[in-house]
């Protein structure tokens, strides 16, 4: 019995193999890191040594993640059931987008031959917020193929994949647990990476509450990012739209949305430093985007009637997105000042290595709704 | 399925957990700022003493086998605009006006030697996630180990004075960084840039001798004649020079929780490019967060068992999917 069935179709459909072929150049620059070292490929410098393959890929990337998560609380914490149907293709992008991460972070470390000693406890430093993070994300990793591993084991009829599959259904309650526990942990840790670095991030960004607002910005992002999901594939192999179910997703959005503009605002201003937020310059003008994106897209979702239009969910969805990744770029990049002189604007094989994994991501998904039980089943009128 | 009163308790309590995990301003596990060691060496750089001939950045290069660094475009001379993995120890200038007198703010300039201060509680060993960077726990230093260290560039994030360097341009890099001259220091030597600097400048010592005589030049009258040691604090080696016009404070006395390179000058440190810092560090702050969410792992656990009631009562309910 099951509420999810594959698409079936053609594999290797155009956009397939657009996206294929970006890989495969993200893949050939990727050989040239390797070769060369990370200033063949990046404009990373002794100023800003984390680009876009730490704020895009990891950041942004696990936000981008946090479907799974976020549907995972909503069904499993919070006991609604009815949510259940989009929990198969959260978990899916959730998969694509963390092992993603994971792969960026080999790309990006420099001495990636000794990262083995991140998994030795007596080598490993514990007060080092990278080492929650990483450890974390890694299990988080390992949980979500857990997580997704039945809905794959199902088309099998062989009698052992079938045991696996049950002894897998047995352990849920502890997989998915772990499944909430986990990115609670590092996405707010996320956030707590930029503490240690004190005055060099503007005080727009930089407040103890880091962590509390990156773990309710992924979140929401993860709620959104169903949305979207939901709404693009409806749209794109031709299924019924989950709109009832979407407009009541986009409900507890924008609930997390709108406390998290009120935390936000008040910490700036209460620390202190909201003449900032008026100094026209870069800072200025990019907290002023951020904080306008996610507003409007409360503003849209506070309609009720919005709610039920697919349009505008799709735009609040896309809104909230962009919000939370212009704010993960502010925290790390755009707000971030090692001192005087120092620039960073991505390079061209940096962006394109980006490029590649964001394709591999999409591959990836594209190929297992088509081939495994992913997807809502369509309930034709 | 509506939301029963049942079903809105459990819902409360998980959110409850999630928050509880979260909200903490209260510092329950606060991490003390750390304490200078007894014996902890260090230098102490006077700035109006050196006349910026360089002379420790040629030892520098010399005894820690660092390539040129030319800026040039011709590259024939190793002329380096700041540090990086090739120089661990650069000397700059600062100058304002006509910039005529020495060690004076306005119309004055001042040599200032950038390296790395050897924080007392150093940022980037409580970021580095593998102990690859660590402060030696007898003298102080911050070393780098480099069989450890996985390239995260994490320690350069959490620095505030960007002095740990990477070497972008090789497939196998390192972190580089000045390491007190620990190869010398092992053979019963002294950092090269104290030994090689002419006029006492840059002196070695224990950080608390060092202390001492830093107090000693803020309380002599400017323009008087004075005794200054030279290469080392505890030699009894010195020269005369007249006292300078002191901006009346020791950096690294307390800023960012203190650090083991002291540094005096004429000019206030925030002009030198020295940066003004809270008196404690960065790393306490951070160290504070994580404790008080992970300290013995009881958060983490007490979320998960919360969670696991949770999920288990929710899904023994229902048909599993």
């Amino acid at each position: 019995m099951t509420e999810s069935q594959p698409l079936e179709g053609k594999i290797l459909t155009k956009p397939f193999l657009v996206l294929a072929a970006l890989a495969l150049v993200g893949g050939v620059l990727i050989v040239y890191r390797y070769v060369f070292g990370l200033g063949a490929v990046t404009n990373l410098s002794d100023g800003y040594p984390w680009g876009i393959w730490i704020t895009y890929d990891v950041l942004v990337g696990t936000a981008l993640g946090c479907g799974g998560y976020a549907m995972a609380l909503l069904v499993y914490a919070f006991n609604k059931w009815e949510y259940h149907p989009l929990v198969r293709s959260a978990v899916l992008t959730s998969v694509f987008g963390y092992t993603l991460a994971g792969v960026a972070v080999f790309l990006d470390i420099g001495r990636y031959w000794n990262g083995y000693n991140l998994f030795l406890p007596w080598r490993v430093n514990f007060n080092s917020v990278l080492v929650e993070v990483a450890l974390c994300i890694a299990a988080y990793v390992v949980v979500l193929w857990l997580e997704l591993a039945p809905a794959l084991l199902e088309t099998r009829s062989d009698p052992k994949a079938q045991r696996t599959r049950r002894r897998l259904e047995t352990l849920l309650p502890i997989i998915v647990s772990l499944g909430i526990l986990l990115p609670t942990m590092h996405q707010s840790s996320l956030g707590a990476l930029m503490i240690i670095a004190g005055p060099k991030l503007s005080p727009l960004w930089q407040t103890p509450l880091l962590p509390m607002l990156f773990l309710i910005t992924a979140i929401a992002m993860g709620y959104a990012v169903t949305v979207f999901e939901s709404l693009l594939s409806s749209l794109a192999f031709g299924r019924p739209y989950e709109t009832p179910l979407l407009a009541r997703i986009s409900t507890v959005m924008v609930g997390f949305v709108g406390i998290y503009l009120v935390i936000r605002l008040a910490d700036v201003v209460l620390r202190g430093q909201a003449g900032l937020i008026f100094t026209d310059n870069l800072t200025s003008v990019m907290f002023i985007i951020e904080n306008l994106l996610f507003l409007q897209a409360v503003i849209i979702l506070a309609r009720p009637a919005n709610r039920s239009d697919n349009r505008w969910l799709f735009i609040s969805a896309i809104l909230l997105l962009l919000g939370g990744a212009v704010y993960r770029f502010n925290a790390f990049l755009v707000g971030y000042t090692p001192g005087f002189g120092w620039r960073y604007f991505p390079a061209l094989p940096e962006i394109f290595i980006t490029l590649g994994i964001v394709a591999l991501e999409l591959l990836g998904y594209l190929y297992f709704v088509k081939r495994y039980p992913i997807l809502p089943k369509a309930e034709h009128a | 399925m509506g939301l029963s009163r049942r079903n809105f308790l459990k819902a409360a309590a998980g959110g409850g957990l999630l928050a509880a995990s979260q909200l903490s301003p209260v510092p329950v596990w606060a991490r003390e700022p750390k304490t200078r060691l007894p014996e902890a060496l260090g230098i102490l750089y006077d700035a109006t003493l050196c006349i910026g001939c360089k002379a420790c950045m040629s030892a520098c290069k010399e005894f820690n086998n660092l390539p040129p660094d030319p800026s040039s475009p011709e590259g024939l001379w190793d002329d380096p605009l700041d540090l990086s993995a090739k120089t661990y120890n650069i000397v700059k200038l600062y100058t304002s006006g006509s910039g005529k007198t020495k060690d004076q703010e306005e119309d004055g300039y001042s040599f200032i030697r950038r390296f790395c201060m050897h924080c007392v509680d150093p940022a980037c060993t409580s970021a580095c996630p593998v102990e690859a960077l660590h402060k030696d726990p007898i003298t102080g230093i911050v070393k780098y180990n480099k069989d450890l260290c996985i390239g995260c560039r994490y320690c350069q994030i959490a620095c505030p004075y960007n002095v740990p360097k990477f070497e972008w341009d090789t497939p196998f890099p390192q972190i580089k960084k000045c390491q007190l001259c620990e190869h010398r220091l092992a053979r019963g030597s002294y950092p090269a840039c104290c030994e090689f600097c002419p006029n006492g400048a840059s002196i070695f010592g224990e950080v608390q001798a060092l202390r001492k005589e830093a107090k000693r030049r803020l309380s002599l009258p400017p323009g008087s004649q004075a005794t200054f040691p030279v290469h080392r604090i505890d030699t009894g080696e010195y020269r005369y020079a007249t006292v300078g016009h002191y901006f009346p404070r020791v950096y690294g006395e307390m800023d960012g929780g203190g650090t083991q390179v002291l540094i005096m000058a004429g000019v206030p440190f925030n002009k030198l490019g020295l940066p003004d810092l809270p008196p404690e560090s960065t790393a306490s702050h951070s160290e504070t967060l994580m404790h008080s969410l992970y300290k013995g792992m009881i958060g983490p656990y007490v979320l998960f068992a919360g969670l696991f009631y949770l999920v288990y009562r929710n899904t023994s309910k229902k048909d599993l999917p």
